[in-house]
């Protein structure tokens, strides 16, 4: 029999990142007795690294800006793949989340009549990003942690969540995991959980996301038999480091553009106007000094096309570098040097400054930056119901990046900071409202928790086996390489092989050295969900066969009217399928996919949509 | 940092000391790996872990400077690895690496930080005045750029710990961490004390319970943070002259007694007031002596506070 000691709570939220502190500040509030479960330590989480800002429609710089327009440039970013009803209460009550956290203490920049300052962003018609120079993801994490502790809110640091347990009924009611600086093994039983365990950028070599985002969340609801959606849409950002090599993927914030940087090939030339699409031919200047009249007057000009989506912006640096049009290093040349002086620069982007600074020893004040595309989010995830955030199981929710349908097939830069709180909050409300109605004590099956501890501890009692180490950086290898940023049916194939011999070989794992703080441990418990959220981007990046946001298949380079209505939904079919994989849980063959139609929009919101500038 | 003999580049072999062990006890280990091109101390440990020591514990997330996880003590000086590029390091010689020493050992480079996150439920949280009809109707607070950058600077602090690391007051005193709060917190109290909105009062808690007094300036966190906030000289010092201000001025301590009460309600009738607009929302003073202007009564016709003076010292 397993060891392990047990907590019981109303409500569990797995992730302290904006959407799970949210979550859990907001089912606190309810009265519920509520935890926050984290694998690293408070306030590590990924928010942390977000830059540019949070996009509500405030309406502090442009007046013209509401809601209307915020969902307008949401769904036309996202490739029309977005849930409406998401959107909709998305762009709604952002601006309420965003002036609330200045009740709760966050200091964002102001404009000069003293209201919160916003700052353009790639596909946002007005400037709508409250920001906090380029470190809003720190000021944001900060506020929320600090509430959550002023609330009284527990929290369990630097604990692994191995899986999700379920009743009877088969209604989500609690997790098991370990401490990872123990090693020792732990139960939660719960009313409700909440997933909000962020995204899956450690599958793939260049990213910008930490070693957390193993895409823990994802996999854990698909194995309790939830659905997941839009796996393929995986967001490339346009511009992270591409040199030094060991710094390739950080994020360098579109804030850059934003605030009038360019970027430029090997020849100088302002390469973006060559690759404007006809969807944002209308609102997009078509030439550089159109462009440059625009940010200082939103009306004397059309937007520079730096500004366009990421997805567009992303593939034109691609076709650039692959044309021989690249800089030293395999990027492009972002320019702020020549467009704003040292002062400004080092004032509204102080953290780029540094970067740069530190780690690659370039002065952006006075060079430009080398840039390329990094890993950085996924749009697909969790489906869930707009208005509660409830998954497909019962007692399970999810918010943020792990959710999917918000961001349909490309995010907004801004979005989702300002995603995390919209429906962090909606998601501790929904839990709330569950667990408030569940009756009776949350049971946990001991056999379940005996199999994932049984699972977790075997790679200790076997001996030559693989590194784990190898075998993630294999895994990057494939992803990377074959289900990047531009794919390939046959490369699809090819990594769904791959993707099987891994998981064979994540099976064969070997370790020594204990299970106190042990990292070659930590990083196998995470190879199942990684694995298995590969699969997923791999089989939804297969189907989909067109070109859509941040999927785009050079077989299909044309969006397919048809496939923009509908989701590619991953399920493990009722029975559980094959338990043939890694530490116990579904082998990744088990997951299916199909394609489902996506909820209707009503033609009082499909008119805001086709409004014109 | 050594200026003449920089540049571990690639090709060059490079030796890293790891300390490792745990709270029992342990000892430094050497690992010799091949040097790349604009590496930082955190890749090499990686490179280690796989190669090497798959279990060599160390605690990273961003990599990029912005989470403040992965501080250490890298050849004796506290600093983040993710930060400390190799070619910075004198060429040809072994690279330290040792756990924080403030705290007690986990494992290898990790270490027990808990102490900060108790600490940090014991400052008394942030508390905002009242919004005005005018903020109201603009749909939040009126603040001015100039008013938010001074607790803006604290609010970069990633929470490393290198200060409290490097502080010596914990670090040579282990006794002292039960009355001391530290540089990491004072910061904090001083963003609080700062904020253009927050109406609580820490300075007795400050003196009394978190050990401010202890502080004698030696500017060691200062020197060790990342985020290059100037943690003695704009938020030791002020918050030392404020809490001076606070326990040596009777009348203050005697308007303070009496007034607490009478604040809350001043501020929420100026809230109230139509004649209240933003011009009335005075940020708090930081100058020497001058007591903040909710000590005194936020709705006193005619104080102005001369706002935007940069802190004495």
């Amino acid at each position: 029999m397993a060891e392990y000691e047990t907590h019981d709570f109303d409500v569990i939220v797995v992730g302290a990142g904006g959407a799970g502190l949210r979550a859990a500040i907001e089912a606190r509030s309810k009265g519920m007795r509520t935890a926050l479960v984290c694998k690293s330590l408070l306030g590590k989480a990924h928010t942390v690294m977000a830059e540019g800002g949070v996009a509500a429609a405030l309406g502090n710089v442009y007046e013209e800006d509401d809601w209307k327009v915020h969902f307008r440039d949401t769904v036309r970013g996202g490739k029309m793949l977005n849930n409406w009803r998401m959107a909709q209460l998305h762009a709604q009550e952002a601006p309420d989340r965003v002036r609330e956290l200045e009740e709760w203490g966050a200091l964002f920049d102001r404009t000069k009549d003293g209201l919160i300052l916003q700052r353009d962003f790639g596909g946002h018609r007005f400037a709508r990003l409250a920001h906090i120079g380029d470190r809003t993801g720190l000021e944001l994490i900060r506020t929320l942690q600090q509430k959550a502790v002023a609330d009284g809110i527990e929290v369990f640091m630097e604990c692994k969540v191995l899986r999700l347990l379920r009743d009877a009924d088969g209604a989500v009611s609690g997790l098991v995991g370990y401490w990872r600086p123990s090693g020792e093994f732990v139960v939660f039983t719960a009313k409700a959980v909440v997933l909000a365990t962020g995204s899956v950028g450690k599958s793939w070599m260049y990213t910008s996301n930490s070693w957390e985002s193993t895409g823990d969340g994802h996999a854990m609801a698909l194995w309790a038999g939830g659905d997941l959606i839009d796996m393929e849409s995986v967001q490339f950002h346009p511009t992270g480091m591409v040199w030094p090599l060991s710094v390739r993927g950080i994020l360098v914030t579109e804030g850059v553009r934003g605030d009038g940087g360019v970027l430029r090939n090997s020849e100088g030339k302002r390469f973006m106007f060559d690759y404007i699409p006809a969807m944002f031919a209308a609102e997009t200047a078509d030439s550089e000094d159109e462009a440059d009249k625009w940010y200082d007057d939103h009306t004397a000009g059309r937007r520079p096309p730096e500004l366009l989506p990421r997805d567009e912006v992303a593939r034109s640096i691609n076709t650039e570098v692959k044309s021989g049009r690249g800089s030293p290093h395999g990027g492009v040349f972002l320019d702020i040097a020549t467009r704003r002086t040292a002062e400004d620069i080092r004032r509204r982007l102080p953290s780029m400054y540094h970067q740069f600074k530190e780690l690659a020893g370039v002065d952006i004040t006075a060079e430009a930056m080398e840039v390329g595309p990094t890993c950085h989010y996924i749009m697909g995830g969790v489906r869930v119901d707009a208005d509660s955030a409830a998954s497909t199981v019962d007692g399970l929710f999810a918010a943020g990046e792990v959710a999917g349908g918000m961001h349909g097939a490309n995010r907004l830069g801004g979005n989702s900071l300002s995603d995390l709180l919209v429906f962090g909050r909606r998601a501790g409300l929904g839990a709330a409202e569950f667990a408030a109605d569940r009756l009776g004590a949350a049971r946990v099956d001991e056999g379940e928790v005996a199999t994932a501890v049984e699972a977790a501890v075997a790679p200790f009692s076997r001996q030559g086996g693989e590194n784990p180490y190898d075998i993630h950086r294999d895994l990057q290898e494939t992803m990377q390489t074959l289900v990047g940023i531009i794919r390939t049916g046959p490369e699809l194939d090819e990594a769904l092989g791959q993707l099987e011999v891994l998981e064979e070989r994540a099976g064969r794992v070997s370790l020594s050295g204990g299970r106190r703080y042990n990292p070659a441990w930590n990083l196998t418990t995470d190879l199942p969900s990684m694995l298995t959220v590969s699969r997923c981007t791999t089989l939804g990046a297969v189907n989909r066969k067109e070109s859509r946001g941040g999927h785009t298949r050079d077989d299909f380079p044309k969006s397919v009217p048809e496939m923009g209505q509908v989701n590619f939904v991953l399920r493990i079919p009722a029975g559980g399928g094959d338990h043939g994989g890694v530490g116990g849980t579904p082998s990744i063959r088990s997951i299916g996919v199909s394609p489902e139609p996506i909820p209707v929009m009503p033609d009082d919101l499909k008119e805001l949509l086709e409004e014109t500038v | 940092m050594a200026e003449e003999s920089v540049g571990t580049g690639p090709g060059d072999q490079v030796i890293m000391r790891v300390w490792r062990g745990d709270e029992a006890g342990g000892e430094f280990a050497e690992y010799v790996m091949p040097g790349q091109e604009g590496e930082v101390v955190l890749d090499v440990i990686h490179r280690v872990q796989a190669t090497q020591a798959p279990d060599l514990a160390c605690r990273w997330n961003c990599k990029a400077g912005k989470c403040g996880s992965c501080s250490a003590e890298i050849n004796g000086r506290p600093a983040l690895m993710c930060m400390t590029r190799m070619d910075t390091l004198p060429a040809g010689e072994p690279v330290t690496v040792a756990p924080m020493r403030a705290f007690p050992i986990l494992r290898d480079l990790v270490t027990d930080v808990s102490y900060n996150y108790e600490v940090a439920k014991r400052i008394p949280p942030f508390d905002p005045r009242p919004k005005t009809v005018d903020e109201r109707e603009a749909g939040g607070y009126r603040m001015q750029q100039i008013d938010v950058e001074r607790s803006q600077e604290f609010r970069k602090c990633i929470e490393c710990f290198l200060c409290q690391d490097v502080c010596h007051v914990m670090r040579d005193h282990e006794e002292n961490k039960t009355a001391y709060a530290g540089p990491r917190f004072f910061a904090r109290a001083a963003e609080l004390e700062m904020h253009p909105l927050d109406v609580n009062d820490r300075r007795q808690l400050l003196q009394q319970e978190q050990g401010l007094g202890k502080c004698n300036i030696t500017k060691c966190c200062t020197e060790v943070c990342p985020e290059h906030i100037k943690i003695t000289d704009n938020a030791i010092i002020p918050l030392k002259e404020r809490v001076v201000d606070a326990s040596y001025d009777p009348v203050a301590w005697l308007g303070r007694k009496i007034l607490r009460r009478d604040k809350r309600s001043a501020a929420e009738a100026a809230a109230t007031s139509p004649a209240t607009g933003p011009a009335a929302v005075q940020p708090r003073s930081l100058v020497q002596g001058v007591p903040a202007p909710d000590h005194v009564g936020a709705t006193a016709p005619g104080v102005t506070q001369p706002a935007g003076d940069p802190p004495a010292g």
